[in-house]
């Protein structure tokens, strides 16, 4: 079965390649609660927090999260890396046979 | 030394060969491609010259070649490449060749011819299939509801207004007689022939008072709207049109497209109409069919077309096999073909540029050859003569000239994408340096500066790498997509961009606008809690070896400036500086290579009234404000006490306006002085003045000493002549008169000496000011890419990121995917081609404009290789 034509294809798998390994990282990167990151954290501007405590537990359970969507994202990248190449893999044995 | 620091040495050679040997030799020359022909007959036309019939030859087997490859690529049959290069066949193989040609091509005309003749036959019983077929449905609706009225029959809702009123019309005239059309028509004359394009001649056909005669065709579909409404005009509504379409495209013979067409019918009365009705049908090049009006004979026909047509199916199909196999088989050598009837073409064109000898026994040619290769060309020429079975050897002759020589830089694949870049802006003057070697180093360099950032550097560099690791099966595809082409050509460029962004990311610590923390932050926060919960923005003191290890971060910018909310107004004064220091050397490096220029050419004039003064010119004002940025960097430090603390730092920039307009700033309270070390004023006045100097030795020193020893020239001559004036009385008429055009013409030549030098000087003067700010766009557009970085990553991944569950994946999963593709095709291509335009720019116009004349001519060899590859260039065209 064939949907995506060969530039597509090719497309995914990069992007796929590209997100697996950059996701996967800035997971860990999340995990390790890497201070760079802190700006991408869902913590408002105006948010106003009563004490060192509450923002460190804030910012823990935002950092979790972070790390594991950037996996979840990572294995939905995997998948697409699996129907891209086995569409990369149907067109490329079409354009052979012809 | 080197070959790629200056072009080849090229000498003119004259060549002589033997009539029978020449061609043998001209095509291992083109093998071999070192060699540029000159033309010895340039006004002769080139319908005169001796090998104008092999030429012409040449010109009619490409042509049959051409419409082979045509017929092949129209049926898709692949043609084989193997990227062999046969040499170039004996003149005798000529013959067999157009022989072959000539058969093939004759063949497949006669093939095509049949085929467009069959086929032709096949479209006009498909039609006339479809005519019967449609026809028969008109018939039988009348059939059905004979005995009605017609008019109320024919009058269909759907049908356009004016039939329904052509039908009231005869409904009325035919005073509610029924009309009875197809039962009772009949066909009275049937052609014996079905195909025959004949006009169908109906006998008139008597339905109560009125005779109903019909024709039937086939029209293209697009034409229907407008045959219809001509009918109607130009019958004034007393024709009566039906129209059916028909399903299947059919295919045109002469062109081949698919068309759609229709099936009509017409009914008319009387003969007038009938002749109108014709020419409409004809106008609108409807084909018309005979349609027998009885339904047996419409059978009966109907199955004669049905076996013709299959007949002519298989007959069709023989044909397509035969020319299916003929050209299968032409497929197979087509490439080859092609090689040796161009490689044949070009060695006549070259021999067309050869003188002939008095003798005819031997051809004279002219050709501009690179020294160093003297020996391989001698050896070639051996070949073709063993080749040729000849006895006498060519003879290659070295010959002297004033003629400029052709410019060879001798490139391989790394280094011809640069040398392409600096040919573009001109190609350089016989054996002038060559800016290639240095560019190669400095032109990613630059680029880097400009587009420092890890991630995008390695997304280029992997791109490259690719390109570099599988560039055998890539330049075999022989891809034709241009800006695919570009990338390939340049792929050693952009690996080295690529690899030099990396290292430039690494020392601005951006990747993908987020810096990497690889050796731990040399700042630190010694605020207590109170302090940090209840204050928006907070300073590191760096004077305080608590916040600040005193020591730099070790590898570029540390990662702690990410965060901090000063990060441009700090990075820009680093980057600002950093350009400067990087324009000021590579222009210094520009003049310096002026000067190897000046010792090849044993320019000594030019050494010390160019070359000296511009270095202290430029050393004097620029490089020493690079030092002072040193100095600064140097002197003043957080921890210092006044007068060296860095408040008191002077501005650079201020600094050197106030130098070089002589001016006295005020120093800043608590600071001594504005300067940064002990006699820096008067050092200051020093060097502007020295500077300033040099302006009017640049614009008069070479002028003035070219005048003068003009002149001293001038009087050893006159006072050589005078003194043979006292020997020899008959010449004095002759002496005077000599001098006065002679003079004249030097004072042109000093006056333009003047204005040249003149015009150089406020260039280079000026130059050195606006090139030196120009360098200023290394910062410019570093700062640009390092904000439109961190703008997307905070306008795109930062809302992926801002969902809080697992659905968060993923939306991130989305987002990830915009993002890549924003960063690819606006941060890496888009920046990637600005910055790249302005590192060419820089070397085009910043560098080179101090020692490149680029005035010279490319060499363009007679190469087999050259020559075939525009050939499959123009082809794909």
């Amino acid at each position: 079965m064939k949907f995506c034509g060969p530039k597509l294809s090719l497309c995914g798998i990069i992007i796929s390649i590209w997100g697996i390994i950059q996701l996967v990282l800035m997971g860990f990167f999340y995990y390790i609660r890497s201070v760079a990151l802190i700006e991408d954290l869902n913590i408002g501007e105006d948010h106003i927090f009563k004490n060192s405590q509450e923002f460190y537990s804030t910012a823990d359970k935002m950092y979790s999260l972070n790390a594991y969507n950037c996996w979840i994202a990572a294995c939905l990248y995997i998948f697409t890396l699996v129907v891209s190449g086995h569409q990369f893999y149907m067109n490329n044995r079409n354009t052979m046979s012809l | 030394m080197g070959s790629l620091f200056r072009s080849e040495e090229m000498a003119l050679c004259q060549l002589f060969l033997q009539s029978e040997a020449a061609y043998a030799c001209v095509s291992e020359l083109g093998e071999l491609g070192l060699v540029q022909f000159r033309d010895l007959n340039p006004d002769v036309n080139a319908f005169q010259r001796k090998f104008v019939s092999e030429v012409r030859r040449c010109d009619e087997m490409e042509r049959k070649l051409r419409y082979l490859e045509k017929e092949i690529k129209k049926d898709g049959i692949p043609m084989l490449d193997t990227g062999e290069n046969p040499e170039a066949p004996q003149p005798r193989e000529m013959i067999d060749l157009e022989a072959t040609f000539e058969k093939l091509e004759n063949e497949l005309r006669e093939v095509n011819h049949n085929a467009e003749a069959l086929k032709r036959n096949f479209l006009e019983l498909t039609e006339l299939k479809h005519i019967l077929r449609k026809t028969q449905v008109f018939f039988d609706e009348t059939e059905q509801q004979m005995g009605t009225a017609v008019a109320s029959q024919m009058a269909d809702p759907n049908r356009e207004d004016e039939q329904v009123t052509l039908l009231g019309e005869e409904g009325l005239r035919a005073g509610g007689q029924a009309l009875k059309l197809g039962y009772s028509t009949r066909l009275l004359i049937w052609g014996s022939k079905i195909l025959k394009r004949s006009e169908s001649k109906f006998e008139p056909e008597k339905v109560g008072n009125f005779y109903f005669r019909f024709v039937a065709g086939v029209i293209l579909r697009e034409r229907i709207p407008a045959f219809e409404r001509m009918l109607w005009r130009a019958c004034r509504g007393n024709v009566f049109l039906r129209q059916a379409e028909i399903e299947t495209p059919l295919e045109d013979p002469s062109t081949g497209d698919q068309v759609h067409k229709s099936v009509f019918i017409i009914f008319f009365q009387g003969d007038q109409l009938k002749s109108r009705v014709r020419k409409i049908c004809e106008g609108f090049r409807a084909t018309l069919y005979p349609c027998p009006e009885a339904p047996s004979q419409r059978r009966e026909m109907a199955m004669g077309v049905m076996t013709r047509i299959e007949d002519l199916n298989t007959v069709l199909g023989q044909t397509q096999d035969h020319r299916h196999r003929v050209l299968v088989a032409a497929a197979k050598n087509i490439k080859n073909w092609f090689i040796k009837v161009v490689k044949i073409k070009a060695i006549y064109h070259t021999l067309n540029l050869f003188n002939l000898d008095v003798t005819q026994k031997c051809l004279i040619a002219e050709c501009w050859v690179p020294l160093l290769d003297i020996e391989t060309i001698q050896l070639a020429l051996r070949r073709g003569t063993e080749r040729s079975g000849s006895s006498v050897p060519p003879i290659l002759n070295r010959m002297d000239t004033f003629e400029d020589p052709p410019t060879y830089n001798r490139t391989n694949k790394f280094t011809s994408a640069f040398q392409n870049l600096v040919d573009a802006y001109g190609i350089a003057s016989y054996r002038e340096i060559n800016p290639t070697p240095y560019t190669i180093i400095s032109f990613p360099f630059l680029f880097a500066v400009m587009f420092g950032d890890l991630g995008h550097g390695g997304l280029m560099f992997l791109f490259a790498a690719f390109l570099v690791l599988r560039e055998k099966q890539l330049a075999a595809k022989k891809s034709d997509n241009e800006v695919w082409n570009i990338f390939f050509a340049g792929r050693y460029i952009i690996l080295l961009m690529g690899l030099f962004s990396m290292y430039t990311g690494l020392i601005y610590n951006d990747i993908f606008s987020k810096s990497l923390n690889l050796f731990g932050s040399h700042w630190h926060t010694n605020y207590n809690e109170s302090t940090v919960m209840h204050n928006k923005d907070l300073q590191i003191n760096p004077s305080l070896s608590a916040d600040y290890d005193q020591v730099p971060y070790p590898v570029g910018l540390d990662p702690i400036w990410q965060l901090a909310l000063n990060k441009i107004v700090f990075l820009n004064a680093y980057k600002m500086k950093i350009s400067i220091i990087f324009g000021v050397l590579h222009m210094l490096s520009g003049v310096s290579l002026s000067l190897y220029n000046y010792r090849y050419f044993k320019d000594r004039i030019s050494i010390f009234c160019d070359f000296i003064p511009q270095v202290i010119f430029l050393t004097f004002l620029f490089f020493y404000m690079v030092l002072l940025m040193f100095i600064k960097w140097i002197s003043y430090g957080p921890q210092n006490d006044f007068p060296d603390s860095p408040a008191c730092a002077p501005s650079i920039l201020i600094t050197f306006i106030n130098m070089v307009l002589f001016k006295n700033a005020e120093a800043l309270p608590n600071c001594n002085t504005v300067y940064m070390f002990a006699g820096q004023g008067v050092l200051q006045k020093f060097l502007v003045l020295v500077a300033l100097l040099c302006v009017p030795i640049m614009l008069l020193a070479k002028p003035i000493y070219i005048m003068r020893q003009q002149k001293e020239k001038h009087v050893q001559l006159v006072n050589g002549h005078a003194t043979t004036e006292n020997g020899d009385a008959e010449g004095a008429g002759r002496v005077v008169q000599q001098p006065p055009p002679a003079g004249g013409h030097d004072e042109n030549e000093i006056g333009e000496l003047f204005i040249h030098q003149g015009i150089h000087t406020i260039e280079y003067v000026l130059g050195s000011v606006s090139h030196t700010a120009s360098y200023l766009r290394l910062w410019a557009l570093s700062l640009a890419h390092a904000q439109l970085s961190e703008v997307l990553w905070s306008m795109v991944m930062t809302k992926g990121l801002i969902l809080e569950s697992w659905i968060g994946g993923v939306w991130l999963w989305f987002v990830f995917g915009f993002w890549a593709i924003l960063t690819v095709g606006i941060l890496v291509l888009m920046e990637g081609l600005s910055a790249f335009l302005h590192t060419l720019r820089l070397h085009w116009v910043e560098f080179q404009s101090k020692f490149y004349k680029g005035l010279g001519y490319a060499f363009s060899p007679f190469s087999f290789e050259v020559i075939l590859n525009t050939a499959s260039t123009a082809v794909e065209e």
